[in-house]
């Protein structure tokens, strides 16, 4: 799955980073109908979680109130320097993984 | 086989086929009290306040597919005093829960931002727990119209 | 004939001569102005941010499958055409446009398609294909920014003519053509939504409407549906010179791709 993540650039220890994740996914509600007049599977991320250094700092279980290629937007403290992971699960069992590098200068 | 007419079980199931035409409507109004109830299960009965969250989204939504959501809790996010949780409600949704956040003390500020999809006007429920135990919410009205022109692709 | 009737049966000639003229003149709207004018301030909000525009998901497609390798040769599109940042750059505002081999009008999407089969030969991507539209949109923003550049010659007048009487031409069970809107219309209410003038520049779009990334000609199909009329294929001749008259209608126009609309 295309995902697109977005950090507060250089940040200082100290400081409230801004998050954005934005995951190319069609979110399927299970409503819609195909040509055949057959309902569609629901299948939607339904999870996302993000770890700063291991320790989980945001989680998200969204149904299908969110909207298609879903977007994220959150708030960490910048602390050590290390990693961000994003991890993501659909309906289907599909999963997806992200990592961000994250340099803390102070 | 007659025998089996006469028997409970079958009677029974007889009954659930001839109600299911009266359940409600996959696409109705859920109502707000299917709502309390998914509030009820998360605050345990205890008393939800006003104040303390923003939720903002736009009063006429260009189009129900993908409305802008951004809520915001006044706290100061230490580790005594944070927020837990933040759970999203669209009463007029098939699925009126759209989303829980977890937050917690490591988050700074407790501000979100997304898109949700609203199935009508309505009015849309954050709740918040925090982490003293205490409830707060707000609520945003949205007025969601149709496309003007019919879309067969 | 006597020298005053003379004289006045020629004013009279030139005189409708001037206004059949000028009754053909292709007229564009004035001023023009670009669809995000006509949404409500959220959709202008996605389109400009850069992160949140949901069509940025396909432009980082884009990018990766311009550096892919592909087809028999193995060539990624980079092969050949190197760093689609400078090479890409005011290609889209001149499309659609004659095709040298073909001598028929091609667009920004057919070209994609030719090179994939011709040159890379590698399979064609089907139209509204997420790839395809991925290409499209990543070439298309290259050229983000510049003004919409068609020009009409000897070449293609007779296809900008075909695509301009379509334009003003009745279709549907509705008995609309897109200028009783878009044209004569632009500005006023529709049911909620304030009516555009129609213009091509943000394509590909990522609309609401759809929940996903379309072309141009997906649109032209939308509009066809709307009044009831027959959808044509994308990629189809009319639409093909439907485009160029759009295009050159949205002239000074600039490009906006990945546009949001509703």
């Amino acid at each position: 799955m295309t995902a697109r993540i977005q950090v507060t650039p250089n940040p200082k220890r100290g400081d409230v980073i801004e998050i954005r994740i934005a995951i190319q996914h069609p979110m399927e509600t299970g409503f819609r109908l195909d040509d055949g007049g057959r309902a569609i599977p629901k299948n939607v991320v339904n999870k996302l979680v993000c770890r700063y250094n291991n320790v989980e700092i945001f989680r998200a279980e969204m149904g299908s109130g969110i909207a298609a290629n879903p977007f994220l937007d959150f708030f960490t403290v910048a602390e050590a320097s290390g990693e961000l992971v994003f991890d993501w699960i659909d309906d289907q069992g599909q999963t997806g993984s992200e990592r961000v590098a994250l340099t803390v200068t102070g | 086989m007659l025998k089996n007419i006469y028997r409970r079980g079958f009677l029974a199931q007889l009954l659930a086929v001839c109600a299911w035409p009266f359940a409600p409507a996959r696409g109705a109004d859920v109502g707000s009290e299917s709502v309390e109830a998914m509030v009820r299960k998360v605050t345990g009965g205890a008393k939800v306040e006003t104040g303390r969250v923003k939720l903002e989204l736009p009063v006429l939504a260009d189009n129900g597919n993908s409305v802008s959501l951004k809520v915001n809790v006044d706290s100061p996010m230490t580790p005594a005093n944070y927020v837990k949780s933040i759970h999203i409600y669209a009463a007029r949704n098939p699925r009126p829960n759209v989303a829980n956040f977890y937050l917690g003390p490591r988050a700074g500020r407790a501000q979100l931002s997304t898109r949700v999809r609203l199935g009508g006007s309505q009015r849309v429920l954050a709740l918040v727990a925090l982490s003293d135990g205490t409830f707060w919410s707000a609520t945003a009205d949205v007025v969601v119209t149709l496309s003007a022109c019919y879309d067969a692709t | 004939m006597t020298v005053p009737l003379r004289r006045a049966v020629l004013i009279a000639a030139l005189a409708w001569h001037c206004a059949g003229a000028a009754a053909q003149q292709p007229t564009r709207p004035q001023p023009l102005k670009s669809g995000l004018e006509f949404t409500g301030p959220e959709v202008r909000e996605l389109q400009q941010d850069d992160f949140a525009n949901p069509g940025m998901l396909w432009i980082t497609r884009g990018e990766n499958l311009w550096q892919e390798a592909a087809g028999r040769e193995g060539k990624s599109c980079a092969a050949c055409h190197g760093d689609a940042k400078t090479t890409m750059k005011g290609v889209a505002v001149r499309y659609p446009r004659i095709d040298a081999g073909s001598a028929r009008l091609i667009n920004l999407e057919g070209r994609i398609q030719q090179c994939r089969e011709r040159r890379q030969q590698a399979e064609p991507l089907k139209y509204e294909s997420p790839e395809l539209l991925a290409l499209s949109a990543y070439v298309a923003q290259q050229s983000r920014g510049m003004p919409m550049s068609a020009t009409i010659d000897w070449q293609n007048r007779h296809n900008f003519e075909a695509g301009r009487a379509m334009y003003n031409r009745r279709m549907g069970q509705m008995n609309l053509s897109c200028a009783q809107c878009h044209q004569d219309n632009w500005g006023k209410k529709l049911g909620p939504e304030t009516i555009s003038q129609g213009h091509s520049v943000a394509y590909p779009i990522y609309r609401l409407e759809w929940q996903t990334m379309g072309s141009l000609h997906r649109r032209f199909r939308s509009c066809l549906s709307g009044v009831r009329a027959e959808l044509l294929p994308q990629g189809s001749p009319e639409f093909l010179d439907l485009e160029l008259y759009l295009a050159w209608r949205a002239g000074g126009l600039p490009v906006e791709t990945p546009g949001v609309r509703r």
